[in-house]
C-alpha cells in the first residue's frame, strides 16, 4: 500500500528505536497532544520498545472525549424529544450522556444516523424537507472545514431545516492549559499532524517560544511518531525549543489556507468548556452570528441543566498528562470501555480506553 | 457471475401481509416459487415437518441472518443464509445434509427481490450439496423488519475423522487462517446508506464444507479447532478461543493477510481489520508437525488461495492474545464492547 506500508517498516522502525537510545541521556516527559497518535503508539505497541527514559504522556486530543457533557444530553435531547434526524461520526454514539448515550437514545428509536461527512448530512436535509437535520459537529480543526462547509452549502441552497451542534476545540489553547497547569511536567510536544494540515505552524512559534519547550509537528503512522519523540528528544539534550515538522509531506508551514477561509467565514474563535477540564479561554469556535439559523444552539431553545461529572473519575489529570489511566482507582475496575465513567475510556482514542484494550493491564 | 432462474407469472408485485397468513396468497406464493426452485422428495412430501434418516454422530446448528442492505457486492442475503449454517456444520467436522429455511418477510418486499434471494438460496445450496428439507414464510407490517430476515438451521453428518473440541488443543499448535480477513465487512460497509464509497471489494461469502472435509480426510485429529471467524472478526474468536483453552495465544500482524483496497478502506474508516467481519473465511488450529502440509493443501483449493500461518499456540501468557504488531512491538488483543464505531479523524 503506496504512502502507508513506507512507514510501518520494521528495520526502520528498529533504527528509530536504536537512535533514541543512543540520544537520551535523561528523563524525559512527551505529550503527543493528538487521540490519534496515543492510538498509533498503543496500537503499534511502540510504549514498550521505547527506553525507560522516554514516558509518553497522553494530551486532551481526542474530539470525543473533552466534548462536554451538556452538549450529549442536547444532542440526545434533539434526537428524542424534537424528532430530529441527528447526524453523526461514529465514535460519539457510545460517549455517555449524563443520562444516556447516543446509542442508547436510537435504541429507544430516535433517528440518529452515522455519516463520515457532515455534506451528508445537509443531503440528508435535501431529500426530507419535511423534517430538521441537525450535525453533531465535533472535533479538532481537522474538522472544522467540512462542519463550516457545511454550513456553507446549506445558506446556498437555501435550507431552513438544516443546523450544527457544534463543539469544536482548538489545540493551542489546550498546550497552553497544560503547561501552565502547575501540577504538569511536560517537557516537549508532539503536534498534531492533521490540525496542523489545516491551521499550519504559525500559532506554535509563541508557544515554544515563550515555554521554552520543544513541539514537533508529527503524523500517525508508527515511524512518523518514531521519528516525531527522536526530533523532541534531540531538541531537549540540546536545550532547544523550537518548531519543527516531521510531517512535512503532509503539512505546509501556511497551512491549508483555502480551508481556513473556509473555518473563518462560519465560525470564531470563543471560550469554550472541555470535558473533564474546565472551561479554557478562547480555545473553541462557535458559529458566528452571520449563520445563527444554522446553529442548533439557538434555533432550539434547549434548557438542559449542567450534570455534575461522575465524582470517580479523573479524566482531566489523565488529559493534562498529571495522572496515567492505571493510577486510576477505578480503571478496569468501575470503569471499562463497556461501562465508561468518564469520556477518555469510550473512544479507541482515548487515554484510557487505549491503555485497556492494547496495555494488557486488564483482562477483558 | 449472474446466476437466473425465470421467475413465474404471479398476479403481485410486491408481498403483503396476506401472503404470510396461511392461506391462499400464501399457497401461490410458494406454489408458483419456493417449491419448485427447491424441489426435492422430502420438501416435496410438504407435511409439517421433514423425515430424515440419519447415521452417526449427529451435527445441529442454527443462525439467523439479517443484512443491511440485503442485496451486496458479491452476494446476497440468501446465499448468505445458507453458506453460514453449512460452515457452522463444517466447524463441527461436519458433511452438512439437510437444512431448515424460514423467512421474516417485511410487507412491501417487491416479489422480484424475493425471487433474487430464492434463487441465490437454491444455487447456495446446490454449491454446498444441501437440501432445504422444510421451512416457514411470515410477513410483518411495513416498519417492523428490514425487507427480509432468513433463519436456517442445519444438520450433517461428523465426518468420521473428526474429533474438533477446543480442548484438543496445545501449546505449540499453529493457527491458520484461510484467506484475507475484513473483505465481506468491507464489501457491505462500502454499500451501506451514508458511508458508501467506490471499490471493488466483493463479499467473499462462499461454502467451506467441501475444503474442510478433504481436509478432515487428510489431517483427522491433527485438527484440533476449526473456527468461522465471522461478526467480530478475527481478533474475538482468537479471544474467546484463548479465554476457552486457558492457554495463551501469539499472532503476528506482519502475516495477515488482507487485501489491499480492504486493508485502505479500513484506514479510511477508521476501523481495525481484525475486528471486521467475514464469511468465507475459517481459522484451524492443528497440531505443529502437520501445519506446512495443511497449509500447502489449503493453498491449493480455492478457499485457500491466500492462506497463512498467523499464530501459534503458547503457555505463556494464558488466556491472553498477543500481536505482534507490523514494526515489532506487541500488544494485547481484546474483545470489543459494542459494534465497532467508525472514528471522527
Amino acid at each position: 500500500m503506496k504512502y502507508l506500508s513506507e512507514y510501518r517498516d520494521p528495520e526502520l522502525a528498529k533504527k528509530y528505536l536504536e537512535e533514541i537510545k543512543n540520544t537520551v541521556s535523561r528523563p524525559w516527559s512527551i505529550m503527543e497532544v493528538c487521540g490519534g497518535q496515543t492510538h498509533s503508539l498503543v496500537k503499534n505497541g511502540i510504549i514498550e520498545m521505547l527506553p525507560k527514559e522516554v514516558t509518553m504522556i497522553h494530551g486532551p486530543g481526542c474530539p470525543v472525549c473533552v466534548t462536554p457533557l451538556n452538549l450529549i444530553d442536547k444532542a440526545v435531547h434533539l434526537a428524542l424529544e424534537k424528532e430530529v434526524i441527528l447526524c453523526s461520526f461514529g465514535d460519539m454514539l457510545r460517549v455517555p450522556g449524563s443520562e444516556k448515550s447516543l446509542l442508547e437514545a436510537k435504541a429507544e428509536g430516535a433517528d440518529i444516523r452515522i455519516l463520515y461527512s457532515p455534506l451528508e448530512a445537509v443531503k440528508i436535509a435535501e431529500d426530507h424537507p419535511e423534517k430538521e437535520v441537525v450535525f453533531f459537529a465535533v472535533g479538532f480543526e481537522t474538522t472544522a472545514p467540512a462542519n463550516a462547509l457545511s454550513v456553507i452549502h446549506a445558506h446556498r441552497k437555501g435550507l431552513k431545516n438544516y443546523s450544527i451542534l457544534a463543539s469544536h476545540v482548538l489545540v493551542p489553547p489546550a498546550i497552553k492549559a497544560v503547561i501552565d497547569d502547575e501540577e504538569s511536567r511536560i517537557d516537549g510536544f508532539l503536534a498534531a499532524g492533521h490540525v496542523c494540515t489545516i491551521m499550519g505552524n504559525a500559532e506554535y512559534h509563541p508557544l515554544s517560544a515563550k515555554y521554552k519547550v520543544p513541539i514537533v509537528v508529527t503524523g500517525f503512522e508508527p515511524l512518523d511518531v518514531l521519528q516525531g519523540i527522536l526530533m523532541v528528544i534531540r531538541q531537549l539534550e540540546q536545550s532547544q525549543s523550537e518548531v519543527e515538522n516531521q510531517y512535512a509531506r503532509i503539512v505546509r508551514e501556511e497551512g491549508n489556507v483555502e480551508a481556513q477561509k473556509v473555518i473563518h467565514e462560519v465560525f470564531e474563535v470563543q471560550n469554550q468548556m472541555w470535558r473533564g477540564i474546565g472551561e479554557i479561554p478562547m480555545s473553541g469556535y462557535g458559529v458566528k452570528e452571520k449563520y445563527a439559523t444554522f446553529d442548533a444552539t439557538k434555533k432550539y431553545e434547549v434548557n438542559i441543566e449542567e450534570a455534575p461529572e461522575n465524582p470517580e473519575c479523573i479524566s482531566g489529570q489523565i488529559m493534562k498528562g498529571i495522572k496515567k489511566p492505571f493510577e486510576c482507582a477505578q480503571f478496569g475496575k468501575k470503569c471499562k470501555p463497556s461501562n465508561p465513567l468518564g469520556a477518555p475510556m469510550v473512544s479507541s482514542e482515548g487515554a484510557c480506553a487505549a491503555y485497556y484494550h492494547f496495555s494488557g493491564m486488564v483482562e477483558a | 457471475m449472474q446466476l437466473q432462474c425465470p421467475m413465474p407469472k404471479l398476479d403481485f408485485d410486491v408481498i403483503t401481509l396476506g401472503h404470510g397468513s396461511g392461506g391462499l396468497l400464501t399457497n401461490k406464493l410458494l406454489d408458483n416459487g419456493v417449491f419448485d426452485l427447491l424441489s426435492n422428495p422430502i420438501l416435496d412430501a410438504r407435511h409439517d415437518g421433514a423425515f430424515l434418516e440419519l447415521e452417526g454422530k449427529t451435527a445441529f446448528s442454527t443462525d439467523s441472518f439479517l443484512v443491511s442492505p440485503i442485496f451486496f457486492p458479491g452476494g446476497n442475503i440468501g446465499e448468505l443464509a445458507v453458506n453460514g449454517t453449512v460452515n457452522d456444520l463444517a466447524m463441527c467436522g461436519a458433511i452438512p445434509k439437510y437444512l431448515s429455511l424460514s423467512f421474516i418477510i417485511e410487507e412491501g418486499l417487491k416479489v422480484s427481490e424475493f425471487w433474487e434471494v430464492l434463487v441465490a438460496v437454491k444455487f447456495a445450496c446446490e454449491k454446498a450439496g444441501v437440501q432445504v428439507v422444510t421451512g416457514d414464510t411470515k410477513v410483518v407490517e411495513k416498519g417492523k423488519g428490514d425487507k427480509i430476515f432468513i433463519n436456517t438451521s442445519g444438520i450433517g453428518q461428523v465426518h468420521a475423522k473428526a474429533n474438533i473440541a477446543a480442548n484438543n488443543i496445545k501449546s505449540g499448535d499453529k493457527i491458520i487462517i484461510s484467506g484475507q480477513v475484513a473483505t465481506h465487512g468491507m464489501a457491505i460497509m462500502s454499500v451501506r446508506e451514508g458511508l458508501e464509497f467506490d471499490s471493488e471489494i466483493q463479499s467473499d461469502t462462499a461454502n467451506l464444507n467441501h475444503t474442510i472435509i478433504s481436509l478432515l480426510d487428510h489431517f483427522g485429529e491433527s485438527i484440533h479447532l476449526l473456527t468461522d471467524p465471522t461478526r467480530g472478526g478475527v481478533a474475538t474468536v482468537l479471544k474467546e478461543t484463548a479465554k476457552s483453552i486457558d492457554l495463551g495465544i501469539d499472532i503476528f500482524q506482519k502475516d495477515i493477510p488482507i487485501d489491499d483496497q480492504v486493508a485502505s478502506a479500513c484506514e479510511l474508516l477508521g476501523l481495525d481489520p481484525l475486528y471486521v467481519a467475514n464469511e468465507g473465511l475459517f481459522i484451524a488450529f492443528v497440531a505443529e508437525e502437520v501445519a506446512e502440509d495443511f497449509l500447502s493443501e489449503l493453498q491449493e483449493d480455492g478457499n485457500g488461495l491466500h492462506a497463512k500461518i498467523i499464530g501459534t499456540v503458547t503457555e505463556e501468557h494464558p488466556r491472553q492474545v498477543i500481536l505482534e504488531s507490523a514494526i515489532g512491538g506487541k500488544r494485547v488483543v481484546s474483545m470489543l464492547p459494542g459494534e465497532q464505531l467508525p472514528r471522527i479523524c
